[in-house]
């Protein structure tokens, strides 16, 4: 199972904007290098990430192999009430992984 | 600093590295795939980036719209889009804002295979596009292809 970080406040006002930062543990294998044997490897790629607030969406990326392994993210959200966070990835192989964070308003 | 194992493996990584790279044509492709053709202005967006980049396996890119005092509010921008003069292929990401988008930026990290132009285009709400083209030197390239 992959590893994630989520980074967000736990706590905001209501309305402001607070920094997300997403980090995931992935190879990001491009499918244009070769091993040792010359073997070319296959390519293995987050292809598609998603970001929503209570299912409303705050950001989506579209990826391709040029993002840098362990593809991290930072962008900002704009808390409109108490809720959560979730960022999902999905990849090659059936590769699918969620993080969540709650936020609440104060 | 080198140290001596890196200097000797720098010449074999260089061979294995030796791109066959996007060309300026299918760069000009990638964005008409994303524009649509529509006319590409100078301006609005803004790549920050590293104009001097040592090691291309993990480079921080930023982009942003470059509003008036240098924050535009998210509402303005609907994708941001990312691309290469000479990766193997010309796209590195495409970005879509939503109604929740604090701000219209997005920062992530990526792989440069050679020193080289990068593009990045915005379209805003009202249909427009805009780009801003960056040109970096990479000391170390990023290994995205085999030999």
């Amino acid at each position: 199972m992959a590893r994630a970080i989520l980074t967000v406040p736990a706590k905001a006002r209501v309305g402001e904007v607070v920094e997300v930062r997403a980090l995931i543990q992935h190879p990001m294998e491009t499918g244009y290098r070769s091993d040792a044997a010359g073997q070319r490897l296959p390519s293995d790629l987050v292809r598609r990430v998603e970001c929503r607030f209570d299912g409303e969406l705050v950001l989506a990326g579209e990826l391709h192999a040029a993002i840098a392994a362990n593809p991290y993210l930072a962008f900002a959200l704009r808390v409109p009430h108490n809720g959560t966070l979730s960022v999902t990835w999905q990849g090659d192989r059936g590769f699918t992984h969620t993080e969540s964070a709650r936020i609440d308003v104060t | 600093m080198m140290r001596r194992r890196q200097l000797v493996l720098a010449p074999a990584a260089a061979l294995l590295c030796r791109p066959a790279h996007a060309t300026p044509a299918t760069l000009q492709a990638a964005i008409e795939a994303f524009t649509g053709g529509a006319p590409l202005r100078e301006g609005r967006i803004r790549l920050d980036v590293s104009t001097l980049v040592e090691n291309g396996n993990t480079v921080p890119v930023s982009l942003s719209l470059d509003g008036a005092g240098g924050s535009g509010t998210s509402d303005a921008v609907r994708r941001m889009a990312l691309f290469t003069e000479r990766n193997p292929r010309p796209d590195v990401a495409v970005f879509e804002f939503g109604p929740l988008a604090g701000a219209p930026r997005v920062a992530t990290r990526m792989r440069l295979a050679t020193s080289q132009t990068l593009v990045a285009v915005a379209q805003m709400v009202d249909g427009s596009f805009w780009q801003h083209r960056v040109q970096v030197i990479v000391t170390l390239a990023a290994c995205v292809e085999g030999g």
